[in-house]
C-alpha cells in the first residue's frame, strides 16, 4: 500500500520455523505411532525408523521440534532487541500467553474429569475392588510426607520468583539473578522429589504392573503436572541464562513475567492435585 | 513505529515464489491456502461420501464386496465401508469446515473487518496453518495401515467410541488417528489464541466491541469455544492413547474404567464443536442478508449477544449426544431442557435475518440466494435438533438416519452453504477476478436441489428405524435411500459447477472492482481494492 507505515504493531518477515516445526510434528507423531505399534515389519530396512520400539524417527522428528524451537524463539528474542515489541506489541503477547494458560487449564480439567469420575461414581463400578476410592488394597502415599514438602517447595518457588521479579523491575539484577536460580533449582528439587516418590509408590501404573485404575489417574495426573514443572523449570532457566546475558530491562521483561505465570499456573494445578488426589481420597 | 516495520517487504511478492506460501506472515496468503486445503480435503470428504451413497443405493453390497475384481481391490470389504464413514466425518469436520470457514475466511476478513494490518501474530498463523496438512496426511496414512485385524483404516465412527477404538481396533490406523487430531488440535489452539488476541487488541481505534462486524463477533465467540473445548479432546485422546499403549484401563471396564467417561469427555468437546462449525456462517449470513437487502442487520446487539448465548449454553449440554448409554431420568432431564434452551438465541437469529429482509431492497444476487438457502435449511435442521433435544423421542431415533439428517441439515446444508455464500460474497475480493453469477447460480440450484434429494428422505428412513453406520440394509429402505443415492448425483453435478466457476473466472480474468455489492455492504474490506494490498491499513482507518 502506498504511504509508510503509521502503527505500532508488527508485521512480521517471512519465517521458515512454521513449516519446519510442522514437518517435525508430522515426523514426531509418525515415529512415536512406529514406536508403539509399529508401521513397518521388523525385517524392513526402516525398521530402525518405524518398527515397533524403534526410537529413529521419534527421535528425528523431536530433533526438529527442539531446532525450531531455538530458532523461532531466537528470532522472537532478536526483534525484542530491535525495538519491534512495541506496547502494543507486548499487549499481544501477554494475551496470548494467558490464553494459551487458559487452554492448559482445560487440558488439566480433563485428568481432573477422570479422576474425580471414578472417586465419586466408584460404586457403580463392576470390580467390587474398584467400589471404594481409593480401591481396595491400594497403599496410598501420606500427603503430609513428601507431599506436603513439595507443596511447601512449590509455593516458596513462587515467593522466589516473585522476588526476581520485584528485584528485576527495580533495577536490581544480582537480586533477580539469585531469585530466579533459587526459583529454578527449588523447581529440581520439586522434579526429583517426584521421581523419588514415583520409585516408592506401592501401587502400579496399570494392570500389567500389578496396579489398576487408581495408579493410572495418579500418575498420569501427577505426571502431566510433573512434565510441566520440567517444561516451566527449562522456561525460567532460559530466563536466567538471559538475565546473565544482559536482556531484560527494568521495564521490559515479558520473558520472564510470561515464565512465572506459567510458574504460577502449574503451582496452582499442584495445589489442586494436593488437596484432592493426595489429601481428600488418601 | 517499530524499526523493522520501516524496512518491511512492501511489494508484492511473485505468486510463483514458494517462499511466499511457505513462509508466509501474511495473513491473507494463509487464508487462501487454507481455502485451497478445505477445497482438496472436501473434494476428497466429498468422494467418500460418494461411495457411501453408491454403496447405499440398493440393498446387499454395491462398492464394499470385498471381491478382488479391481474396483472390490480398491474399496475393500464392509469394514472399509466403516473406514470411510468415519474419515468422511473427520475429514469433513476437522478438514474442511474448519479450515474454510476459521482459517480462511477468519483469516482474511477478521484483520480487513477491523481495520488491522495483519493478524496478532503472523508467524504463529502459518503453522496453524502448516500443522494441518501434517495432520491430514496422518489421517490419510492411516487408511493404508492395519486397523482392525488385517483390515486397514479406523472404522468405528468419528466419535472414536471406546471399546471399537481401543480393543476393536488394536492396529496402527487408530494411533495415527490420534496423533493427527492431536495435531489439529494443536493447530486449532494456536488459531484460537491468535484470533482472539487480535480481535481483543487490534480493533481499529473507534471500533468498540458494540461497533464490530457480526462476523468478528462470531469469530470471537467460535475460537473461544475453541479455546476451551479442544484441550478436553486432547486430554481424551491421550487416554485412549495409553489405554492402547501402555496398558491403563481408563475406558476398560475389566480394568474398573468407563468407556462412557470417554463419550463425556467427547461430546464435552463434540457438543461445542458442532457450535464451532456453524457460528462463523452465522457470521457471514448477516452480513449477506444485510448486504443485499441494503439494511443493516435487525437488532444488531441481540445478534451478537445471542451468538455469545450459543456458546455458552453449548458448553452445558453436551449429554444430548448419549441419552441411551442410561442415565439417570433427572439428568435426561436437565439436558433436554438445556438443549432447548438453545432454540431460543437461535430463534433470535432466524428470525432477525427474516426481519432484516423484511421492506429491505432485496436483490438475489448469488451470495443472497446462497444465504437464503442457508436460512431455509439450516431452519429444518434446528427444528429437527428440537425433536432429537427430547431424550424420549431421542430414545427411538437415536443412531438413525433421522440423526444422519438432522446434523446434515444444519451442516451439509447449514455450514457448507454459509461457506459457498461466503467464497460467492467475497471472491471477488480474495482473487481480484469476477466470476460468472449465471455458472455459479446453476451451482446452488444444484446443490439446493439435490442436497434436500439426498437428505430429506433420511428423516423417513430414520422414523423407519433404519440405522447408522450399516454396509447394507432390509429391503424395506430401498425406495428412499435408492433416491437419497440419485440426489448424491444432482449435489456432483452441482460440486462441477463449482470447479467450472472457478476455472472460468480465472481464464476470463475480468478485474474485481473494490465494491461489486453497492451501498449495502458497508464493512470495511469494501473500502479496499479487489484484491486488497499484500500490507492494508499501514494507516489505521478512524472508525466513527
Amino acid at each position: 500500500m502506498a504511504g509508510a507505515v503509521k502503527h505500532d504493531y508488527h508485521l512480521v518477515n517471512p519465517s521458515p520455523w512454521p513449516f519446519v516445526g510442522s514437518v517435525g510434528a508430522f515426523l514426531l507423531a509418525l515415529g512415536a505411532v512406529g514406536n508403539m505399534a509399529g508401521l513397518v515389519d521388523a525385517d524392513s530396512s526402516i525398521a530402525f525408523m518405524y518398527g515397533e520400539g524403534s526410537w529413529g524417527g521419534l527421535l528425528l522428528g523431536f530433533g526438529i521440534i527442539i531446532w525450531t524451537m531455538f530458532g523461532w524463539w531466537g528470532d522472537i528474542i532478536k526483534e525484542s532487541h530491535s525495538g519491534d515489541h512495541t506496547p502494543v506489541v507486548d499487549l499481544h503477547l501477554r494475551y496470548g500467553m494467558i490464553m494459551f494458560i487458559a487452554s492448559e487449564v482445560m487440558f488439566f480439567v480433563a485428568w481432573f474429569w477422570a479422576f474425580f469420575e471414578y472417586a465419586i461414581f466408584h460404586e457403580v463400578r463392576l470390580d467390587p475392588g474398584l467400589a471404594t476410592w481409593p480401591p481396595a488394597g491400594v497403599e496410598t502415599f501420606n500427603p503430609w510426607h513428601l507431599p506436603l514438602m513439595n507443596t511447601l517447595i512449590l509455593l516458596l518457588s513462587g515467593t522466589t520468583v516473585t522476588w526476581a521479579h520485584h528485584a528485576l523491575q527495580h533495577g536490581d539484577r544480582k537480586g533477580a539473578k539469585l531469585g530466579l536460580l533459587l526459583t529454578v533449582i527449588l523447581g529440581m528439587c520439586f522434579t526429583a522429589l517426584q521421581i523419588y516418590e514415583y520409585t516408592h509408590a506401592h501401587f502400579g501404573f496399570s494392570i500389567a504392573d500389578g496396579g489398576n485404575l487408581y495408579g493410572s489417574t495418579f500418575f498420569m495426573a501427577t505426571g502431566f503436572h510433573g512434565a510441566h514443572v520440567v517444561i516451566g523449570t527449562i522456561f525460567l532457566a532460559v530466563c536466567l541464562f538471559r538475565l546473565l546475558a544482559g536482556h531484560f530491562t527494568p521495564e521490559k521483561h515479558f520473558g520472564l513475567e510470561a515464565a512465572a505465570w506459567y510458574w504460577h499456573f502449574v503451582d496452582v494445578v499442584w495445589l489442586f492435585l494436593f488437596a484432592f488426589v493426595y489429601v481428600v481420597y488418601q | 513505529m517499530s524499526a523493522d516495520a520501516a524496512t518491511h517487504d512492501d511489494h508484492t511478492p511473485s505468486l510463483w515464489d514458494w517462499k511466499r506460501w511457505v513462509y508466509s506472515t501474511n495473513h491473507k496468503d494463509i487464508g487462501t491456502m487454507y481455502l485451497i486445503f478445505a477445497i482438496i480435503a472436501g473434494v476428497i470428504g466429498g468422494a467418500m461420501s460418494g461411495l457411501i451413497r453408491w454403496e447405499l443405493a440398493e440393498p446387499g453390497l454395491q462398492v464394499f464386496t470385498g471381491e478382488d475384481t479391481g474396483w472390490g481391490a480398491l474399496f475393500g470389504n464392509e469394514h472399509n465401508y466403516n473406514v470411510v464413514t468415519t474419515m468422511h466425518g473427520l475429514i469433513m469436520i476437522f478438514f474442511m469446515v474448519m479450515p474454510a470457514m476459521i482459517g480462511g475466511f477468519g483469516n482474511w476478513f477478521v484483520p480487513l473487518m477491523i481495520g488491522a494490518p495483519d493478524m496478532a501474530f503472523p508467524r504463529m498463523n502459518n503453522i496453524s496453518f502448516w500443522l494441518l496438512p501434517a495432520a491430514f496426511a496422518l489421517a490419510i496414512i492411516s487408511l493404508f495401515v492395519p486397523g482392525a485385524g488385517a483390515d486397514n483404516g479406523f472404522g468405528g465412527g468419528w466419535v472414536l467410541y471406546p471399546p471399537l477404538s481401543t480393543l476393536g481396533h488394536s492396529g496402527p490406523a487408530m494411533d495415527l488417528l490420534i496423533l493427527s487430531l492431536h495435531i489439529a488440535g494443536i493447530s486449532s489452539i494456536l488459531g484460537a489464541i491468535n484470533f482472539i488476541t487480535t480481535i481483543f487488541n487490534m480493533r481499529a481505534p473507534g471500533m468498540t466491541l458494540h461497533k464490530m462486524p457480526l462476523f468478528v463477533w462470531s469469530m470471537l465467540v467460535t475460537v473461544f469455544l475453541l479455546l476451551l473445548a479442544v484441550p478436553v479432546l486432547a486430554g481424551a485422546l491421550t487416554m485412549l492413547l495409553t489405554d492402547r499403549n501402555f496398558g491403563t484401563s481408563f475406558f476398560d471396564p475389566a480394568g474398573g474404567g468407563d468407556p462412557v467417561m470417554f463419550q463425556h469427555l467427547f461430546w464435552f468437546f463434540g457438543h461445542p464443536e458442532v457450535y464451532i462449525l456453524i457460528l462463523p456462517g452465522f457470521g457471514i449470513i448477516s452480513h449477506i442478508v444485510s448486504t443485499f437487502s441494503r439494511k443493516p442487520v435487525f437488532g444488531y446487539l441481540g445478534m451478537a449477544y445471542a451468538m455469545v448465548a450459543i456458546g455458552f449454553i453449548g458448553f452445558i449440554v453436551w449429554a444430548h449426544h448419549m441419552y441411551t448409554v442410561g442415565m439417570p431420568v433427572d439428568l435426561k432431564a436437565y439436558f433436554v431442557a438445556a438443549t432447548m434452551v438453545i432454540a431460543v438465541p437461535t430463534g433470535i437469529k432466524i428470525f432477525s435475518w427474516i426481519a432484516t429482509m423484511w421492506g429491505g431492497s432485496i436483490e438475489f444476487r448469488t451470495p443472497m440466494l446462497w444465504a437464503i438457502g442457508f436460512i431455509f435449511l439450516f431452519t429444518v435442521g434446528g427444528v429437527t435438533g428440537v425433536v432429537l433435544a427430547n431424550a424420549g423421542i431421542d430414545q427411538s431415533l437415536h443412531d438413525t438416519y433421522y440423526v444422519v439428517a438432522h446434523f446434515h441439515y444444519v451442516l451439509s446444508l447449514g455450514a457448507v452453504f454459509a461457506i459457498f455464500a461466503g467464497w460467492y460474497y467475497w471472491y471477488e475480493k480474495i482473487f481480484g477476478v469476477k466470476y460468472n453469477s449465471l455458472l455459479a447460480r446453476l451451482q446452488f440450484f444444484f446443490f439446493f436441489v439435490g442436497a434436500n434429494v439426498i437428505f430429506f428422505p433420511q428423516h423417513f428412513l430414520g422414523l423407519q428405524g433404519m440405522p447408522r453406520r450399516y454396509v447394507d440394509y432390509a429391503d424395506g429402505y430401498e425406495y428412499w435411500n435408492m433416491i437419497s443415492s440419485w440426489g448424491y448425483v444432482i449435489m456432483a453435478i452441482g460440486m462441477l459447477l463449482f470447479f467450472a466457476v472457478l476455472i472460468e473466472s480465472m481464464i476470463s480474468r475480468r478485474k474485481g472492482e473494490a465494491n461489486p455489492w453497492g451501498e449495502g455492504a458497508t464493512t470495511l474490506e469494501w473500502t479496499l481494492s479487489s484484491p486488497p494490498p499484500f500490507h492494508q491499513f499501514n494507516e489505521l482507518p478512524k472508525i466513527k
